[in-house]
Order: structure tokens, then sequence, then C-alpha cells
């Protein structure tokens, strides 16, 4: 546990390292941090802010999978199955719209809105269960997206395009205020459900079996979906929906350390994290200066990779 | 000596007025049709199922009352099977059994050693680093009580227990039900009549909610009241009965 833990650190400080020092034009370090123009301005303002923005969301929604396949003992449940990021993206469209600016509070907006809604229908009579939220969150779903089609079909054409780049998924640069407190809410909160990971492994076996051992169930699975609510909505609000990577990182992780949640927690962060922001360095160099959406890279490059995983199915630290 | 202590028992649904005393030791078995309400009852006692009506009392305090943690030091609850989506190996699930004790993140040396002591045990040391899943069904059934074990438990609750399992396996467990009944209560509801006549020291059945016979197996398992709450013929043959429609 403790070397696949210090192996991730590895890996990711590796890609962090390398990540923003690649790109469509030729940048030095030292000229970067010299402050010589115009490596200074690339370097801090175009690429390190993406990259720690694709780190963060990485990592919030690798860690949102782990939970939420546990919680829901569902090992195709994703970040996105419980509707935070459907309302997520209602906000953004409905801004889109309304021709506001501000589209990430407005999906913020929207992603609080389903966060309350679901937990108004699930913690009804305290009897929260992992059952009531999936049927909550995929009905929140169908109607989110019922409501995105029927603006999208009322939208005018540079509204539709904006709306389709929005629900394609994208990191930008961000300013480094609003990256500060999403590192603060991301680490936070991924720390906090990583000290309930014995816990957690309790949870993936059954409701009754963890209450038969001295776990607190629905106090627990209330926190795990806040917990992943949180870190979706607001991952998402900033990047829109970036799929796969909180689907396929929790599951190839289970394949090479297995189910222990106290390593995959940390683990998921780490590699969640450097997953993203080398899918992402990939999409903005294979055919620059045009971008490839980093949702079509995290499936391209993910999906062969897991399936390979798959096939050798062989637990160990080392690939 | 008494364990638990329920004054009439009853849940919404499937358990009216029950009120029974069960001793610190010894081996009982719930039996009776489907939805009997055995284990509404077994849930009851494991602190699953609540809130439910009249008393149930575990060492002289209210089930409901303990807290979940110190009451999982003293009852372990055995489901029927667990279905697991993923890959915990066999020693993972039973050190979870550990949970009730843990004081941080990290297991400790006696936690490992409990775990190896409830695998000798069980005899599931064998395979303590394989997948779950890919474990027969008396493979698992092992495992889980090896993990309920492992909670050091005063009191072992089991639903079922061999359900999933051939006839050598199901005599395997009782025997060892057997053995674990000399220093702790086990209780375990089962369809099996011959193996409640066999093993148990305390037979209960219900029928509809209702406790229609709890004793010395060999009295209460009698034709006629077989008859009653099963609706088949018993024949006695010693130490063991054969039955027809």
């Amino acid at each position: 546990m403790k070397r696949s833990i210090i192996l991730s650190v590895v890996v990711l400080i590796v890609v962090a390292v390398l990540a923003p020092l690649a790109g469509s034009s030729h940048i030095e370090l030292g000229r970067a941090f010299a402050g010589v123009s115009p490596d200074h301005e690339i370097f801090f303002y175009a690429r390190l802010p993406r990259v720690i923005l694709a780190l963060l969301g990485g990592a919030a929604l690798s860690v949102t999978g782990v939970l939420f396949q546990c919680m829901l003992r569902d090992p195709l449940a994703e970040p996105y199955t419980l509707g935070v990021s459907s309302g997520a993206s209602v906000g953004a469209v409905i801004a889109i719209c309304l021709g506001w600016r501000a589209t990430g509070v407005a999906s913020l907006a929207g992603a609080a809105l389903v966060l309350l809604m679901v937990l108004g229908m699930a913690v009804e009579g305290r009897r929260l269960s992992s059952f009531t939220l999936l049927l909550t969150g995929v009905t929140m779903n169908s109607m989110a997206f019922a409501v995105i089609l029927f603006l999208h079909n009322l939208a005018s054409f540079s509204q539709s395009f904006a709306i389709s780049r929005w629900l394609m998924g994208g990191l930008e640069a961000v300013e480094y205020s609003t990256l500060a407190w999403l590192a603060v809410v991301v680490i936070g909160v991924s720390v906090l459900v990583t000290i309930y990971a014995p816990h957690w492994n309790l949870l993936a076996v059954g409701d009754d079996w963890a209450a038969s051992r001295g776990v607190s169930t629905v106090r627990l699975t209330a926190m795990g979906y806040i917990a992943g609510s949180v870190l979706t909505g607001l991952v998402t609000s900033l990047t829109g929906p970036i799929g796969f990577v909180g689907l396929i990182v929790p599951h190839a992780l289970r394949l090479k350390l297995g189910a222990d949640h106290r390593a995959l927690l940390p683990c998921a962060f780490l590699l969640g994290g450097a997953f993203l922001v080398a899918c992402d360095t990939l999409s903005r160099t294979v055919i620059a200066p045009t971008e490839i959406p980093v949702g079509v890279l995290t499936a391209l490059c993910g999906g062969p990779f897991f399936l390979w995983l798959l096939k050798s199915r062989r637990r160990s630290l080392w690939l | 000596m008494t364990s638990f202590v329920a004054n009439q028992l009853g849940f919404a649904y499937g358990l009216h007025e029950a009120t029974f005393e069960f001793p610190r030791n010894g081996l009982i078995t719930i039996a009776g049709p489907n939805g009997a309400g055995k284990s509404t009852l077994l849930g009851i006692l494991a602190g699953l199922r609540s809130p439910y009506l009249g008393s149930c009392t575990y060492a002289g305090k209210e089930v409901r009352q303990w807290s979940k943690r110190e009451f999982a030091r003293k009852v372990a609850f055995l489901p029927q099977s667990i279905r697991l989506e993923f890959p915990f190996t066999a020693e993972e699930v039973v050190l979870m059994g550990r949970t009730p004790y843990a004081r941080g993140w990290f297991q400790t040396d006696e936690d490992r050693s409990a775990a190896v002591d409830a695998m000798t045990i069980t005899d599931t040391l064998g395979f303590r680093a394989r997948d779950f899943r890919s474990l027969s069904g008396g493979e698992r059934q092992r495992v889980i009580l090896a993990s309920a074990l492992t909670q050091r438990p005063e009191a072992l609750l089991l639903d079922e227990p061999a359900t999933h399992l051939d006839l050598r396996h199901q005599l395997a467990l009782y025997r060892l039900l057997g053995e674990l009944a000399k220093s702790l209560l086990v209780v375990a509801v089962t369809h099996d009549l011959n193996l409640a006549l066999q093993f148990s020291h305390r037979v209960m059945v219900l029928e509809d909610g209702r406790i229609a016979g709890d004793g010395a197996p060999r009295k209460v398992l009698n034709p006629e009241l077989i008859a009653h709450v099963f609706g088949v013929q018993a024949t006695m043959h010693g130490s063991w009965m054969s039955y027809e429609a």
C-alpha cells in the first residue's frame, strides 16, 4: 500500500512537471521564471493554471468514482450517475441561452440545486438508501437532459454552438484565485473521505454487513453522496462534463491494487490527476494549434489501456 | 445468566409478542416456514431492524440503545451470503470483522493475529490471498464465519448458514458451531429440521410471527407440531426424521 502511494506520487510529479513544458510553442523554463516574454506569460498564464485545473479535476472525478461505485455497489457508477453534473449542465445551458457571461456560477447553482433536491428526496424518514439515491439521481439526469434538449432546440445558431462546446467539456486556463479555492475544497474533501477508508471497505460489501460491524451506514452514505457531489459539481462548473476519468481510473486501480479503499482513494486522487493532465497535454499538442476535446482523449487513450489491463488481470504494483 | 431477553417483542410486519430468554452459551436454532418471521427476529437481535415493539435487551441493555461499535464487539451477525462487486481477498473480508476494535487507519498486530486464529478455526487460511469472488459457496461461508469470529463476539447470529453448502460441509459447519457454542451463544436460522434435531440444544419454531414451540429439540420437534406448523407428516427414526406431504 505504501509503495503504491509513493509510486503514484512520483508519477503525478513527473507528469505535472513535464506537462506545462509541452505545447505548440517551445518555451524554456529558465526564461519563464526570469520573467522573459512570451515564455513567462505562456508558462504562468496559459499552461500552468490549466495543468493545475486538470490535476484537481482528474483527482476529484476519480475519487468520486471510487466513492459512488462503492456506495451504490455498482461497477458502472461514475461521478455523473447521481445527477449533480446534469444540474450543472442545465445551469450552464440556461446561462448561455439567456446570454449571461457567468456560466460557471450558473452551473454551480444548478449543481447545488440538484444536490439539495436529491438529498431532500432520499433522506426522508432518515433512511438514506443507496437504492433511492440511484433512482433519484438517474431520474434527475433524465429530466435535466430533457431540459437541455428543449433549450437547445430554442437556441440560436451561435448559442447552439456554445451549448455543444460546453457539453463536450474541456479545460481552459482559469484564475489562480479560482484554482486556490478549488484546491482547498478538492484536497480537503478527498482527505476527509480517505480518513474513512476502512469504513468504505465494509460499505462496499453491504449495508447490513457494515452496520453489524459498527459502521453508521446512513451517515457514511450521506457523507459519500455530499462529498462526491461537491467535488463533481465544482469541477463540472469549471470544465463541463469530462467523461471516462471517473469510471475507468477506479477500475484500473482496482485491477492493479485490489479493492482496499486505503490504497484506492489516495491512488485515485494522485493517478486520476496525472491521467487527466496527460490527456489534456495530448489534447492541446497532438494536432496543435487545433485542440481535441479532452473527453475524446480520455476515452481514446484510457479505453485501450483499460482493455489491456482487463485482459492481463494481474494484480501487482508494476505494470 | 442470560444474554438476550425479549419481552412482548414485535415488529411492524412478521413478528408478534415474542417472549423468551437466551442463555450465554449453547446452540439455538430457529425454524419455521417461509415468512414466519425467522429473519426478522434474527435482524432485531442483530440490531439491524428497528424500531421494534416491546423490549429486547442484550446483557440487560435495550438493543436499540447500544452503540453500534460496542454492540459489534458483543454480537456478530452473519448474513446468508454476501455478493461482492469488487476484488476483496478472503483475508480482507475476514479483517473487516476487526472494525469495531479499530483505533486508526492501519491494522494492528492484534487484528492480524485474530484473523489468523479465526481462519485457522474455519480452515480458510489456505486461500487467504484469493479473490473472495473466486471461492466456492462453502469456502465463502467459512470466510464469512471467520470474519464474524474476529469480532471476538459473545453471541453469534447466523441466517441460514448451511443453505449454500453440500451435505458434508453442512455437517462440518454445524459441528463447528456446536464446538463454538460451548463458550458462546450461537443462534442459527435453519430450514433443516434434522440439523436442528441433531446439533442444537434448543429449538424455537415460529409460525406466522408467533412462537409455536420453544425448548429441547426432541420435545419441540414432534410430529404433531410439525404437521401443524409445516403441514407435512413427519416420522421419527431415532435421532432423525423423515417427512412426506
